[in-house]
């Protein structure tokens, strides 16, 4: 698919046309979207994207002052889909930049073509470790965290809060295992069980009565999309939601709480943005994304805006000279633009060094249940993976 | 002529398309065919077995993902070289496809299909679980592999006509296998397995020896694919993959039928599905991201349209 | 490992096992009677779903919405059918296998279109929204409850339609010879499509009543499809009594495997090594025991007569 709607590229063609009349004969920068927007997991995608297309049509059709063309496409959650998906983009479309990627196993599948090819790579969300460690690359950016990093604050915060036993529950899958090495990264206390769960699990049942035979001081669990959905209706169903407190990361976010509604309130979760962050970038973010979609965004969503926005400083502080490399790496390097996130710069992995919060699920005055920040864990904090790159 | 045309007029025009699309593609179409040509390997495979001996296998994904995992998990362990790791690759798939058939073809029909999807959800759960070569996350390689130390995999007009070349000898084999004796037994105890037992033949070890043939051409297109995409994924393995082989096969077997140039059981028919599918996909999801929608329909009235003549095939 | 533990567990199991069961009865149903594989029975689960959570909005009541989500179901059941199925009546299996797949990508990607790619919810009955305590710490909905006695009821009006009705007799004839039942006059076209619509509604209803502890998201029927495959295959095709007893015993397998396989592991194993086998093995028993059972009974636990 090409641009989430044929008529979305039309449409951003032709406003930056009409803008671009003051602008001094300009290439358009292309940029490749890669977002997740087929089967149960479409809907982090479509945040992302909705995200990145706001930020572009604020800035009237432009990146850094320079027409902007937006090629979407949809990795359908399939590595192997994502790499060819990229490879048109990067040798047909002959994009500048390529940007999104919602899930790790595709950005493990699309990173080698795309910075192998010397084109950057912008991370909307995924950031595993290989890539934060020994496997770091000059053409890689990530606008999001590493995989580590949210799973982190609920440990910290656990710890913090002298929780002596837990129970911890994941997907049996790569990222499931990493949520809990990241969060026993900071929990010192006992883990009672560590519960691995098939991927795409409906019902929790037998696990949720190991939990409560347990008897934990508090329950943190990675659970993504609808799995996330099934596990918190059903966490609250089964009255586990008054006795232990619910600690999760990625699993109460905008785009589950639609569906979970206030089964969640109360639910926390570990993130570096929340739609009510007080910084006045993001007030004005969430107004036009809610305005604009109707729907409140979702973490994916704000870091799919600072991704096009970081790319239009990098265009603009080369003056749209896209091909000297080396000026484009240092520019975004500088990270200087106004993120929704506040505190916002690159590590020597470039990986961002960002605040990160304990977050609750609460209700609005409108009555919209959303994610809202109860207090900073991590102030400036870079990933546990920089070290290992030999970037400096 | 008719019967020209039923038995290699289509293979024929499509070889020799696939052998021209050099002079006018550019790397990113040849990156495309090369997809194609690898699942038309596998679907090829695929119909040897389902065309030829009316078992359809809904695990052939899992061989073709033992292919793939057999060579990125010998170049993560320092083997790069293609002349040791396709025939390894090849020996795992057809060796799974022998353990796994010898069971599965005790069973007939849908209970045939089920019994497959069961051991290819278990090949998938084993690789999902290799933490050692990247579990879920799948496992990057190095690079393509060489072939005999040569490094010329990498060029797209090499890789092109590699695949090509191991796509042609993979159809010939099956198409002379179906042709041969072999294949008419096949075929035979398909129509009526009572009249073969009669005349004293035991179609099971024919129908096990043809299974290990195709998970071996499986895991062969599974070794390419791994090099095509350099990186391999538990998701290759999937049922939907599955599933996807057996729309190929079909669809492709229903759409020569009604040209009147094939049917299922004629890998030129296999080779059109393959064909026509991925590239229907990408032209398609160029479109719209609602591609699906379009798509389905069109599966629905190709059988629709189909009608009677789909069993135009091979009788 | 106590035994309340290990009771909550055969309970789960059940649970489960019952909401397996309402899915595979109309596939049973559909593939016994009218020799049609109907991939799109999973869409039709999913369609369920999505059709009650506008009906339970529009209306604002679970019990409203719930018999119209069900006429909406059955209408669209008949639709499918004249369009799709129809035509595919005596055709090869795999043909059947092919306009289904098309059906299945087609509604997933209708859904997403007019409900939004997002997960939506199905809010409890107010009725069933309690709970008993089950062990310490441990609710138990009693809306699960009431899943349980609506698949038991379910397949008890099943057994006596089948059996004892004049409809089932039909059913069941046409089921083993469908030219001789037409010739004695009845109308089988109009009897196959009355099969299909109301194996349709089953599956809606499933969804329907699935839809307050599970995410109503696009695509959430085609894993459970291949799970009710695996129920009706393990029963014996077209066995309404095979499709209950399998599904309950993939419940239950599914569950305490989940539960238990890792602590057991434990014990032969070491704990790292436990950890890493475990999971993996306990995603595969429910197709471990279909492979087993098949190994020795290639037609399933009540094969069909031949």
């Amino acid at each position: 698919m090409r641009c989430g709607v044929q008529s979305c590229r039309a449409g951003l063609a032709a406003l930056a046309i009409a803008v671009s009349a003051g602008v001094a004969a300009a290439d358009p920068v292309k940029v490749g979207l890669v977002a997740t927007l087929s089967g149960p997991s479409a809907v982090l995608g479509q945040h992302m994207r909705d995200g990145f297309l706001l930020a572009v049509k604020e800035m009237g059709g432009t990146l850094g002052g320079q027409p902007a063309e937006v090629v979407v496409v949809d990795d359908e959650l399939k590595p192997d889909v994502a790499v060819q998906k990229v490879k048109g983009l990067i040798e047909r479309d002959k994009v500048d930049f390529v940007a999104g990627v919602v899930f790790s196993n595709v950005m493990g599948a699309v990173v080698k073509p795309v910075t192998g090819a010397e084109t950057f790579l912008i991370s909307g969300n995924a950031g595993p470790s290989t890539i934060a460690g020994a496997g770091c690359s000059p053409f890689f950016f990530s606008a999001s965290y590493q995989n580590d990093q949210n799973h982190e604050v609920l440990g910290q915060y656990a710890q913090a809060k002298g929780y002596k036993k837990v129970v911890l529950m994941a997907p049996n899958y790569q990222a499931g295992k990493d949520a809990l090495a990241g969060f026993k990264r900071y929990y010192k206390g006992e883990v009672a069980d560590e519960i691995y769960t098939q991927l795409g699990q409906l019902d929790f049942s037998a696990e949720l009565a190991k939990v409560a035979a347990a008897k934990p001081d508090a329950f943190f669990t990675f659970m993504p999309g609808g799995m996330g959905v099934n596990l918190v209706k059903q966490y609250r169903q089964a009255g586990l939601a008054e006795t232990v407190p619910f600690l999760s990361a990625f699993t109460v976010d905008e785009t589950t709480l639609p569906a979970t509604g206030e089964a969640a309130l109360g639910f926390y979760s570990g993130a570096a943005w929340a739609p009510d962050l007080d910084v006045p970038a993001n007030k004005a973010f969430v107004a036009a994304f809610e305005k604009e979609y109707g729907y409140i965004p979702a973490l994916y969503a704000a870091q799919g805006y600072d991704a096009a926005k970081l790319i239009a400083s990098a265009v603009k502080a080369t003056g749209g000279k896209l091909t000297d490399k080396d000026a484009v790496r240092a520019a975004l390097k500088k990270a200087d633009f106004a993120s929704v996130r506040g505190n916002f710069k690159f590590n020597t992995n470039q990986f961002p060094i960002q605040d990160f919060y304990l977050v609750k699920v609460g209700k609005r005055p409108d009555g919209k249940v959303e994610t809202m920040i109860a207090e900073k864990v991590f102030a400036e904090d870079g990933d546990a993976y920089a070290d290992k790159c030999p970037m400096k | 002529m008719t019967r020209f045309a039923q038995t290699l007029g289509l293979p024929l025009v499509l070889f020799l398309l696939l052998a021209a699309a050099p002079l006018w593609a550019d790397t990113f179409t040849l990156s495309l065919l090369a997809r194609a040509m690898i699942f038309a390997l596998a679907a090829i495979s695929l119909d040897l077995i389902l065309g030829g001996a009316g078992l359809v296998s809904f695990g052939h994904a899992a061989l073709m993902g033992i292919g793939a995992y057999g060579v990125g998990i010998l170049m993560a362990e320092g083997v790069s070289e293609a002349l040791i790791a396709f025939p390894v690759a090849m020996a795992a798939a057809g060796l799974f496809a022998l353990a796994t058939g010898a069971l599965s073809l005790k069973t007939r029909g849908v209970y045939f299909i089920m019994i497959t999807l069961a051991f290819g959800q278990m090949a998938f759960f084993v690789a999902q679980s290799l933490s050692a070569y990247g579990g879920d996350d799948g496992l990057s390689l190095a690079a393509r592999s060489l072939v005999a130390g040569e490094r010329w995999l990498r060029g797209p007009l090499a890789f092109h006509y590699t695949v090509l070349g191991l796509l042609a000898a993979g159809a010939l084999l099956c198409g002379a296998l179906l042709a041969a004796p072999f294949g008419r037994v096949l075929r035979a105890a398909k129509d009526n397995e009572r009249r073969v037992r009669a005349l004293g033949l035991d179609p099971y070890p024919y129908r096990l020896v043809a299974y290990g043939i195709a998970g071996a051409l499986a895991g062969l297109s599974g070794a390419l694919f791994a090099n095509l995409t350099e990186f391999v994924s538990p998701a290759f393995l999937s049922w939907h993959r599955s599933g996807e082989l057996i729309v190929m096969v079909v669809a492709g077997g229903m759409a020569a039928a009604a040209l009147k140039a094939g049917g299922l059981g004629r890998p030129g028919s296999a080779l059109l599905g393959a064909l026509l599918v991925v590239l229907l996909e990408e032209a398609l999801s160029d479109l719209t991201e609602h591609w699906r929608i379009v798509f389905g329909p069109l599966l629905v009235l190709l059988v629709l349209a189909g009608g009677k003549r789909a069993r135009g095939g091979r009788t | 490992m106590s035994t309340t533990l290990v009771l909550v567990q055969v309970l789960n199991g059940l649970q489960l096992g019952i909401l397996l069961f309402l899915v595979a009865a109309g596939l049973t149903l559909v593939f016994g009677v009218m020799d049609v594989i109907n991939l799109a029975h999973g869409v039709q689960y999913m369609l369920g779903a999505y059709l009650m959570v506008t009906a339970s909005a529009v209306t604002g009541s679970f019990w409203l919405g719930l018999p119209l989500a069900l006429a909406a179901a059955l209408v669209l059941g008949l639709v499918l059918e004249w369009l799709v199925i129809r035509p595919l009546y005596g055709r090869d299996h795999l043909e059947q296998v092919l306009a289904t797949f098309g059906v299945i990508l087609f509604v997933n990607e209708g859904v997403k279109l007019v409900w939004g790619a997002g997960p939506r919810a199905i809010p409890m009955p107010e009725a069933l929204s309690g709970s008993i305590r089950l062990m310490d710490g441990l609710n138990y909905p009693v809306y699960r409850l009431a899943l349980v006695a609506a698949g038991l009821a379910v397949a008890g009006l099943l057994y006596v339609l089948v059996t004892r009705t004049r409809a089932g007799m039909l059913v069941r004839a046409g089921a083993s010879n469908a030219p001789m039942v037409s010739a004695l006059g009845v109308d089988i076209g109009a009897l196959f499509a009355k099969v299909f619509a109301f194996g349709a509604m089953l599956a809606a209803f499933a969804g329907a009543m699935a839809g307050p502890i599970l995410s109503v998201e696009p695509g959430m029927g085609d894993g459970l499809l291949i799970l009710a495959f695996v129920v009706i295959v393990i029963g014996g095709i077209g066995s309404i009594r095979g499709a209950f007893v399998a599904a309950l015993l993939v419940g239950l397998i599914d569950t305490l495997g989940r539960s238990f396989l890792t602590d057991l592991l434990k014990l032969v194993l070491s704990a790292s090594a436990a950890t890493q086998a475990g999971p993996a093995l306990a995603s595969m028993t429910v197709y471990l025991l279909m492979a087993g059972i098949l190994i020795f009974r290639p037609r399933g636990l009540f094969p069909a007569p031949a």
